[in-house]
């Protein structure tokens, strides 16, 4: 384990002494009780020429202003898919949201005309941060006219003065000399600060949603630990909630106040980020931190789980997780157990804890 | 970029020089090139003074350099149909085909890229299909024939525009269809498949997940990713049409370059044939090295790369 | 949409069959071309050279005023069409032919010189390819024309010109990425030939290319061919050909639209055919769908 990992991993005492997002409601911020983002029984499934893949299965959480939800799980377990959902931007031509609600500072986002959200959701409510910075940025264009162009297409501004606010957003997320690197081209650009121009072009409108898609996967460590710090501080800037996709357990731990654990399709078990790390209540969760100190590099993918993932085209019956399950009984085979409430603010998913 | 513009230059400067040597070539083939370089009036005298200016008594590869001396600087030969240089004959007449091979290459693009991008949005469409059909017509179907058929139609039977001659915007129509025919099929695949793949690519992705209209990404930000492959295509097809308008020069009577070099053919006016050939060699690399350097425009990895 | 739910519309399962199936309308247009070609004389309704000035101008059978024994009408001199039409397929088919297996085996031979001995012969005909490529062809053929006395060799000898350069770039690059194989090395080692290891896998490879390279030119062959001889630098009369047929009707486009007609739907058909039925061998053949 490097130098800098340990630091990651040891962030989050630090990180524990804030207040949760649910403690700190009610004081600080004038939110309604319900939260900014509620999420309710979401299924998006995609219907491939191989048969329907239920990507999303009855997924449900909420999330209040400036409040990080952690998603983790395994490859394939549905988070991207998730986040595509929210943005109801399923993969064309094969996804669909087939059930569910989605609901934004209580506005139902699932079912609006594609123009509606297009123009008052998509970069403008709810903004996106994709894993892969390097191929995420048009080549042909300037980084400034990128960053601008979510600025123009929802009516902050025009052309020039978009040029402008897109510079301060590069500022913003700290580009160096910001004003002449926005006529660079991305291949100019590191890594790292491809990242940021990315950043800087998900929040440009001030999303009140932020959805971070494994944002450091591909960067180096030390730019790992920059970018997280800077999301954490873009967060506090634009009081915006922030749903933190990753498999990595140690970031996970040192940025959200709370973390869902998704295992094909479902949540199996929402807890904060302090109690899920101490007492994880779900057997899939409690394996998967058991993996963690075997965890070589950072990046690797959370596999060391026993058994092999399902197969997300034909899933196990009853719950998912029987056939890799030590505590599996005759009921999880043939039910799938309901989310119920365990003690104070988790949930779970198991017939365990019924 | 510059390293490659002077391996480029290098090159187009090779084909050049083959070219001449082909041309050298073609002069001795017919046995006595001086026969082919002169009126078939011409006398005794007129033979031994135009052996002599081409150093014919000299081996073959003094005369070779004699050649390309000459070549150089433009010298072909007089035409002796009009007594004047063969290759100054074919530069006044070259706008003229300019002209035409514009407007032949918009009448392309025009069509491809439409039909392409829409086709690659729509795909499995009803646009999609027509544009399959239409691509498989287009390889097939001799642009000459297009245009007998478009005299017969268009200008013939329903009398909307003139057939014949150089003249207004009127006159250009009609040949410009039937020479951009041949690249419309060629440049809506390149132009489908690249939309394809850049639709489906992250930063396209990006550009949804932000709230962009799909109007804006696929015809301000996709289309330019596009156009980086289609360029080349452009390039050389622009290029066989401004060299290659022979047969649609002939069709509407088109005074241009070719139709020179055909009717030169006919009254075997060898320096202007000659001169034809090394000047659609000559635009040949000219156009490629300006595609070469045009990249650069569009696609700024290259530009800095 | 899923693709799994939605029925195929009729029209996408026609050209997906045309995608995946033998193209047998494409086989038969071409056999068509090949036994008028080869059994012309024998099945076309007149002679294709006999002058009937009597007959002159007869509109195709199914206007007012044509007949059943000119199907396709006759032109300025009473000549039939269609008798003309299947004695050009010969021309066509014949230059087509030799002008391929010609092309073929000069690239061949080149692309396979240039691959086998690299170096200086490489550098040698990649530079000959390179110069071919970068001057246009019909310019060529314009120079050729002028120099060499008209007819099927002297178009034959222009096409291979200009067309022997895609087998050779075809070969040579089949053999260097053959060369670098790993099986190749090995049997070297093994100590079996050179030419045993060329013979038994470059062969069969190389081959299925040039089949489906040269399935697709036949089309362009043609219409090249027929674009000389429109201009009057191609086949010569009194032999029939398309382009010429093409050239005569042109003079009479305001009286008789079926002179330039029928010879056109001819190449066209000729070419399309070739088109299709390469584009099947390749996917066929080669389904990584090589480049060619
Ligand atoms: N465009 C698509 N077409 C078909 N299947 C897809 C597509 N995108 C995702 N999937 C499938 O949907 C399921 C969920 O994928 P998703 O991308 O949400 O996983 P993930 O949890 O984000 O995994 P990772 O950690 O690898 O990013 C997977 O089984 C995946 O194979
Ligand atoms: S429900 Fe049963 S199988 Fe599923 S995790 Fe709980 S105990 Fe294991
Ligand atoms: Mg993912």
């Amino acid at each position: 384990m490097s130098a800098a990992k340990l630091l990651a991993w040891l962030r989050p005492s630090k990180r524990r002494e804030r207040p949760t997002a649910r403690e700190m409601q009610p004081d600080r911020v004038a939110e309604p009780r319900t939260g900014r983002l509620e999420v309710r029984d979401l299924k998006t499934h995609l219907f491939l020429k191989r048969g329907v893949l239920k990507a999303v299965d009855g997924v449900s959480f909420d999330l209040a202003a400036r409040e990080t939800l952690g998603l983790i799980g395994e490859s394939g377990s549905g988070k991207t898919m998730t986040g595509l959902s929210l943005l109801g931007l399923p993969p064309k031509p094969a996804g669909r949201i087939v059930e569910g609600s989605v609901k934004l500072d209580g506005r139902e986002l699932v079912g609006l005309p594609e123009d509606v959200l297009v123009d008052e959701v998509r970069g403008r409510q709810i903004a996106m941060i994709s894993q892969d910075p390097m191929t995420s940025l048009n080549p042909v264009f300037t980084v400034g006219a990128q960053v601008a162009a979510p600025i123009r297409a929802h009516g902050l501004a025009q052309a020039s003065a978009a040029l402008g606010m897109a510079v301060d957003e590069l500022d913003r997320v700290r580009v160096p000399s910001a004003r002449e690197r926005a006529r660079d081209f991305p291949h100019q650009f590191s890594g790292g600060m491809r990242q940021r121009v990315v950043a800087a072009m998900a929040i440009a409108c001030r999303p009140r949603l932020l959805i971070a898609d494994e944002p450091t996967s591909a960067l180096d460590v030390t730019i790992q630990v920059q970018f997280m710090d800077l999301i954490e501080r873009l967060q506090d800037e634009t009081d915006a909630a922030l749903l933190f996709i990753t498999h990595d357990l140690g970031v996970a731990a040192s940025l959200c106040h709370r973390i869902a654990v998704m295992y094909a399709g479902r949540i199996v078990e929402l807890a904060d980020a302090t109690e899920l790390y101490a007492a994880p209540k779900h057997p899939y969760s409690q394996g998967l931190l058991a993996s963690v100190p075997k965890l070589g590099r950072r990046g690797e993918r959370l596999t060391a789980i026993p058994g092999n993932p399902p197969n997300p085209l034909d899933l196990p019956s009853g719950c998912a997780f029987h056939p890799c399950c030590p505590h599996a009984t005759e009921q999880c085979r043939r039910e799938a157990p309901p989310t119920v409430a365990v003690d104070g603010s988790g949930e779970v998913a198991c017939w365990l804890h019924v | 970029m510059s390293g490659y513009i002077a391996r480029r230059l290098l090159q187009g400067v090779v084909a050049i020089v083959g070219a001449l040597l082909i041309v050298f070539v073609a002069q001795r083939l017919s046995g006595d090139p001086v026969a082919l370089m002169l009126p078939m009036d011409a006398t005794e005298e007129d033979f031994a003074a135009m052996r002599q200016a081409l150093g014919l008594d000299r081996p073959l590869p003094a005369q070779f350099v004699v050649f390309i001396a000459n070549a150089v600087q433009g010298d072909f030969g007089d035409s002796y149909q009009w007594q004047a240089p063969a290759m100054a004959l074919l530069l006044e007449r070259l706008p003229a085909t300019l002209e035409l091979a514009l407007a032949g290459l918009v009448f392309a693009l025009l069509l491809a890229v439409p039909l392409g991008v829409i086709s690659a949005v729509h795909r499995g469409g009803v646009v999609d299909r027509v544009a399959k059909i239409f691509a498989m017509l287009g390889q097939a179907v001799p642009g000459f024939w297009i245009g007998l058929l478009l005299i017969l139609f268009i200008a013939v039977e329903l009398q909307w525009l003139p057939a014949f001659g150089r003249g207004g915007l009127a006159n250009l129509v009609l040949p410009a269809i039937a020479l951009g025919w041949y690249p419309v099929a060629a440049m809506t695949r390149t132009l489908r498949s690249s939309m394809l793949d850049i639709l489906d690519s992250d930063y396209v992705r990006m550009e949804r997940a932000i709230g962009l209209p799909e109007r804006w990404i696929v015809w301000r930000f996709a289309l330019r990713n596009a156009f980086v492959p289609l360029v080349t295509m452009i390039g050389v097809y622009f290029a066989n049409m401004l060299g290659g308008a022979f047969v649609i020069e002939v069709v509407f009577a088109w005074p241009g370059v070719g139709r020179a070099v055909v009717d030169a053919v006919f009254a075997r006016d060898f320096p202007v044939v000659q001169a034809g050939v090394v000047l659609a060699a000559v635009v040949f690399v000219v156009v490629n090295l300006i595609v070469d350097l045009s990249y650069g425009f569009i696609d700024p990895r290259i530009r800095h790369g | 949409m899923a693709e799994a739910v939605l029925p195929r519309p009729l029209l996408g399962r026609l050209l997906r069959a045309r995608e995946g199936g033998f193209p047998y309308i494409a086989a038969t247009v071409l056999a068509l071309v090949l036994v008028c070609a080869l059994l012309g004389p024998w099945i076309s309704p007149h002679d294709a050279g006999r002058i009937a000035l009597s007959e002159a101008m007869t509109p195709p059978a199914w206007l007012e005023g044509g007949s059943m024994s000119h199907v396709l009408g006759t032109d300025n001199l009473g000549r039939d069409i269609l008798s003309r039409i299947i004695a050009g397929a010969r021309v066509s088919a014949n230059v087509a032919l030799y002008a391929i297996v010609l092309s073929g085996f000069i690239g061949a031979v080149l692309g396979m010189a240039a691959g086998y001995f690299g170096g200086v012969v490489d550098a040698l005909i990649s530079r000959l390819i390179d110069v071919q490529m970068s001057v246009p062809s019909i310019p060529l053929a314009m120079l050729f024309a002028a120099v060499l006395p008209p007819g099927e060799a002297m178009v034959i000898f222009i096409i291979v010109l200009s067309y022997w350069t895609w087998y050779a770039r075809l070969v040579r690059g089949e053999v260097l990425s053959l060369r670098e194989r790993d099986f190749v090395k090995l049997a070297k080692v093994a100590g079996v030939g050179t030419p045993t290891v060329f013979y038994r896998h470059l062969a069969p490879n190389v081959l299925n290319m040039l089949l489906v390279l040269a399935t697709l030119q036949f089309g362009s062959v043609i219409v090249f061919e027929a674009g000389l001889s429109f201009l009057g630098l191609g086949i010569q009369p009194p032999n029939v050909s398309w382009g010429g047929m093409l050239a005569d009707g042109r003079n009479f486009i305001e009286v008789a639209w079926w002179l330039i007609t029928m010879p056109g739907l001819a190449i066209m058909a000729a070419c399309l055919a070739s088109n299709l039925l390469g584009d099947w061998l390749r996917d066929t053949l080669d389904p990584v769908r090589r480049q060619l």
